[in-house]
């Protein structure tokens, strides 16, 4: 299977690199599993030390890295939607949202009474054990609200149904904004219990370990199943359809079940996502969920390289951390290193221009993304002629160049 | 040949593009185990009747028969099938809100009955997506009626190639081969999430199959080349592999021969035979190339302008007045 | 893309009605909705849904434009308006008129000199974001200039913001100098009519017309259109890509900036992150219509305009938003295409 050859491997040398995709290709799970506990394992490493350890203390690195896990999964997620089936969804926080708030309901005392149940009676202090099954709760809720908006939409051509996710995306807050009763209205939804493992540490504001472990544990398994889910009959549909949905069809595969699936998988995770992150918000309020989520997770979609799971976490993982580490920490270490007019600029008030350009900057040096899948861009590349199977060089060639030689055409 | 049953009947099949009649008024059979061919002059309409049999357009009017059942034919009220959908979600509203204002439901009541409706709204919204028999059967009790769609085409046993090969060109020849079994495989979402002895199980199994699949199309040992790497000829044997992997009854050629010179032809000829002794498949076929038409053809259907002027056996289309006509035009007079 | 099988032997043929006739229909369905309104708003609402709707429209089309063009949803476009209600108050307010200016001569110079101004600025603005940020990825996968127009947007809106003491105009609302006096009225038939409702209207519809007399008649307007079907093949029939690319992101763009002058005067007041919800209900406003059709975006607008106003007018405003899009959903469901979009007789 050619995602083998997407995997980042370790290693210089040629033949390691095969040995290692090769062992890759064969142990998938445990490759991942052992991947994610090196990466996890190395990162509060590295925070500790300069010039990391300048920026924010450790802990607040541990902080960020647990909140970049959460938008790696919704990456991931979106990816399965956009990189793998090609559909474009532009609304994709709503999924979010909607994963958020059914942790709120299960796991608030307001939630609690707004559906008629009392966990805090039923499990005294032990509330937050809601916390796991809800996790696979928020993903059916989020699911079955995916198959809600996709199945009247998804006959209709990519470009239409990007707008309609996108007024989803528009909507679903509103929504919750406006339906005070049974919302809180703007104030949002607080007093949500923090998850509880028995024989596990506390899970609390001032301590992010036993948040950060369960978030790269929850990544961890979800990577897993991306993979496993690519690699089996129903990845392989996915790009049949994204390379020729007439082709696909003809061919056997029910397309807008097909679709339907990749929509509901990719909400699912969103609503994952969801669940992780207001457990350790312990609020969840409308604002919470504009379309600057939606954007930015398809923004580490696309940069992270569509297609590529691995690709899709790594930039989500940079562009998270670029934009809420680094940009946010330029004051203080202009400051600290004293350089002279950069120290009194206040680089906050300028955090979305930085962001801006940063995501031109990064799409015009790289149009593919970081990690591009091989087969995907070539695919892409492919698209920009109408070609039939002769003009395949040719159509590669000129992406290469970029823009340069379009004048001549 | 006429005491084969038919496995394709096409009635009066017309298809308009605005004022234009691409397909008029063609009545069409195939009995079961032929090789049939369709030929006309460009433009005849061969094409677009071969999209219409495949459920990828609507015909304007006129219905097909595949397998003993109507499949194609134009939509009648295709509109009402969205209140099919709505109806019941909107009914179940409707109680619970007659219920409320009788007294007899409280607000958990009223909680309830828009989960109920939401519940069934997506229920509904699925089934009109996987579209089951019954549900079909049911909508033509109401009155409705959908073409059926080329997946489900293909699930009743029809497979297609395309005139200007539709391959999965970033894809290697085995995964073509692979999503053309595609709708004879069962493994679920769950079975890759556990990666379930099943699922592997089935996955191996189309493995081979593919490689056999391969084998048998002359493709030995290209397996995991990529699509568009291949040569024009392997391309197109290629693409009758994938058509052959859904394991069809009936076999569409969109003009497999074009391209291809005459050793890649001959080939092609061969293989077409030996796909109806081996498997025995029933093939349909359009051709330009008259020495393979004429040369495997049982019988020979010639359409022009969207209508057919001629049909019979090779020997007899060869000679009809009009076909001759149709090709090379009205002799000076 | 799902089409080429059958075209290769059906080129669309003739179709029944002629232009004339299509053009006919299609403002017939644009009256037939306009006086829907009528009846359901009343006069006063309504006049003031058509002056939204203008300014929908007028942003609409520009993505339309350019999705027509370039097939790519222009996210920064919703922003160029926003630049543009920004220019033109930064324009009369260095000039020093910050109230309505009632003598007619110089009120009538000082408009159409902001309206000159404005767009001719804004429209090189559009140039100058389509030549950095999406002509290096015309050929690059089809996502890549997605996340440009979100850069650009995010640019924008942070460029106006600024950096308060130094430059910009911060995150809160700015008043924008309403020159026209709002309490201008015209008595029609027992209703008054704000002046200031007449003149967007009249300059949103002229703009219009002009547009798509520029369009159909001329020959900048021709080769637009060639691109706009099939780009490859009027490169190779001698058509400048480039510069028609860059002349379509110019009048899209300058007819964005006569939007945000028109908001400007309208409502008086706007702010950095006006752009993103306007341009969303624009877009909205463009695919409701059919998107690549004008006058399916000045009906979106409309449409959308009326949504809103009525929405108001129940005293639901707040759930205008998720009427429109709700609008957008069910129509989509029915008409694929928009209303006056281009329906493809094709499953599949």
């Amino acid at each position: 299977m050619s995602v083998v050859q997407d995997l980042p491997t370790p290693g210089g040398a040629r033949g390691m690199r095969t040995r290692a995709s090769a062992f890759g290709g064969r142990h998938r799970s445990l490759s991942i599993t052992l991947g994610m506990a090196l990466v996890a394992a190395v990162l509060p490493v590295l925070a500790g030390v300069p010039p990391f350890s300048s920026f924010q203390p450790q802990a607040a690195w541990i902080d960020g890295f647990t909140n970049a896990g959460v938008f790696v999964l919704l990456a991931l997620g979106l990816n399965i939607v956009v990189g793998v089936a090609g559909l474009l969804d532009l609304g994709y926080a709503a999924f979010f949202a909607i994963g958020s708030y059914a942790y709120a309901y299960a796991a608030s005392p307001f939630g609690n009474q707004i559906l008629g149940i009392n966990v805090q009676a039923a499990l005294g202090d032990a509330a937050g054990l809601v916390f796991w099954p809800m996790l696979a709760i928020g993903a059916l809720v989020a699911a079955l609200f995916g198959v809600l908006l996709g199945a009247p939409t998804l006959r209709l051509r990519g470009d239409y149904l990007a707008i309609v996710t996108l007024g989803f995306g528009e909507i679903v807050p509103i929504v919750f904004l406006n339906s005070d009763a049974v919302t809180n209205g703007t104030n949002g939804i607080g007093g949500i219990y923090r998850p509880y493992l028995p024989g596990f540490g506390a899970y609390s504001a001032t301590n992010p370990w036993p948040y950060y472990i369960t978030t790269v544990a929850v990544v961890t398994l979800v990577l897993i199943l991306c993979y496993r889910l690519v690699e089996s009959r129903i990845g392989r549909a996915w790009e049949a359809i994204r390379e020729d949905e007439l082709a696909a069809a003809a061919n056997g595969i029910n397309t807008v079940t097909t679709k339907l699936l990749a929509f509901a998988l990719g909400a699912s995770t969103a609503g994952i996502a969801g669940v992780l992150n207001t457990a350790k918000l312990t609020v969840v309020s409308p604002d919470q969920f504009t379309f600057v989520i939606s954007f930015t997770v398809l923004a580490m979609v696309v940069l992270g390289g569509m297609g590529n799971f691995w690709g899709v976490a790594v930039g989500a993982f940079v562009i998270y951390t670029i934009n809420n580490v680094v940009l946010k920490s330029l004051n203080q270490f202009f400051q600290s290193v004293g350089v002279p007019i950069l120290k009194d600029i206040d680089f906050l008030q300028l955090q979305f221009l930085l962001y801006g350009l940063a995501l031109v900057a990064m799409m015009l040096l790289r149009p593919e993304g970081l990690f591009p899948n091989s087969r995907r861009t070539r695919e892409l590349h492919a698209d920009v002629v109408p070609v039939e199977e002769d003009a395949e060089g040719e159509a590669a060639a000129g992406g290469a160049a970029g823009g340069a030689g379009e004048g001549g055409r | 040949m006429s005491d084969r049953p038919n496995i394709l009947e096409a009635v009066r099949v017309t298809r308009r593009f605005g004022g234009l009649v691409a397909v008029n008024e063609v009545d069409f059979t195939i009995p079961e185990g032929s090789i049939v061919s369709l030929i006309g002059p460009n433009g005849a309409g061969k094409t677009t009747f071969f999209n219409v049999l495949l459920g990828i357009i609507d015909p304007t009017s006129g219905s097909v028969q595949f397998a003993g059942r109507r499949m194609i034919a134009r939509p009648r009220r295709a509109g009402l099938e969205s209140l099919v959908w709505v109806l019941p979600s909107i009914a179940v509203v409707l109680v619970g809100l007659a219920l409320a204002a009788a007294g007899i439901l409280g607000g958990a009541g009223i909680a309830l009955a828009a989960v109920v409706a939401i519940g069934l709204l997506v229920a509904t919204l699925l089934l009109a997506i996987v579209r089951p028999l019954w549900y079909q059967a049911f909508l033509v009790r109401l009155g409705i009626f959908r073409s059926a769609r080329p997946n489900d085409m293909v699930q009743a046993g029809m497979g297609r190639t395309f005139q200007n090969i539709r391959l999965f060109k970033n894809m290697t020849a085995v995964e073509n081969v692979l999503i053309g079994m595609h709708s004879r495989m069962h493994a679920s979402p769950l079975d890759a999430f556990f990666s379930t002895r099943r699922g592997r199980r089935e996955e191996a199994a189309s493995d081979r199959r593919a490689q056999e699949l391969l084998a048998l199309v002359g493709l030995r040992g290209i397996g995991n080349e990529l699509a568009k790497n291949l040569p024009y000829g392997d391309q197109r044997r290629l693409e009758i592999a994938r058509a052959l992997a859904s394991s069809p009854r009936l076999l569409l050629l969109d003009e497999p021969a074009a391209g291809m010179n005459p050793k890649e032809t001959l080939d092609l000829m061969k293989l077409i035979s030996r796909l109806r002794a081996d498997l025995g498949l029933t093939v349909l076929l359009i051709e330009h190339d008259m020495k393979v038409v004429m040369g495997i053809s049982d019988r020979v259907t010639v359409l022009d302008a969207g209508r057919k002027i001629a049909e019979g056996t090779p020997e007899q289309v060869r000679s009809d007045p009009r076909v001759i006509e149709a090709y090379l035009g009205k002799p000076a007079a | 893309m799902t089409a080429p099988a059958t075209s290769a032997e059906a080129p669309p043929a003739r179709s029944l009605s002629g232009p004339a006739a299509q053009l006919a229909v299609q403002l017939a369905l644009v009256a037939a909705v306009l006086a829907g309104a009528f009846a359901v708003l009343g006069p006063e609402q309504f006049i003031n849904a058509l002056t939204l709707g203008s300014i929908y429209a007028l942003i609409a089309i520009g993505y339309t434009m350019v999705y027509g063009i370039i097939e790519l949803i222009n996210f920064a476009h919703g922003d160029v308006f926003m630049v543009g209600t920004f220019v033109s108050l930064a324009l009369l307010g260095t000039l020093g008129f910050t109230a309505a200016v009632h003598d007619p001569l110089l009120l009538v110079v000082l408009l159409a000199g902001d309206f000159l101004v404005t767009m001719i600025l804004l429209g090189v603005v559009g140039v100058v974001i389509e030549r950095t940020a999406y002509r290096p990825l015309r050929t690059a996968p089809r996502l890549a200039p997605l996340i440009t127009a979100i850069g650009v947007s995010f640019i924008l809106q942070n460029l106006v913001q600024g950096v308060p003491p130094y430059f910009g105009y911060g995150p809160y609302a700015t008043n924008a100098p309403q020159i026209f006096p709002t309490d201008a009225f015209l008595r029609v038939g027992g209703t008054n009519v704000p002046v200031l409702s007449l003149l967007i209207l009249a300059v949103a519809l002229g703009l219009m017309i002009t547009l798509q007399l520029f369009v159909g008649r001329t020959r900048i307007g021709r080769s637009m259109r060639s691109t706009a079907l099939d780009r490859d093949a009027a490169a190779l029939m001698g058509v400048n890509i480039n510069r028609t690319i860059a002349i379509t992101f110019f009048i899209g763009s300058a007819l964005a900036g006569a939007a945000g002058v028109t908001y400007g005067l309208q409502y008086g007041v706007t702010r950095f992150d006006l752009g993103f919800q306007a341009g969303l209900k624009a877009f909205t406003a463009a695919v409701l219509g059919g998107i690549g059709n004008t006058i399916g975006a000045a009906l979106g607008g409309f449409i959308i305009g009326f949504i809103e106003v009525g929405a108001a007018a129940m005293g639901q405003a707040r759930w205008g938003p998720a009427i429109v899009f709700g609008a957008l959903v069910v129509v989509l469901v029915f008409r694929p295409a928009g209303l006056l979009g281009q329906q493809v007789g094709e499953r599949a």
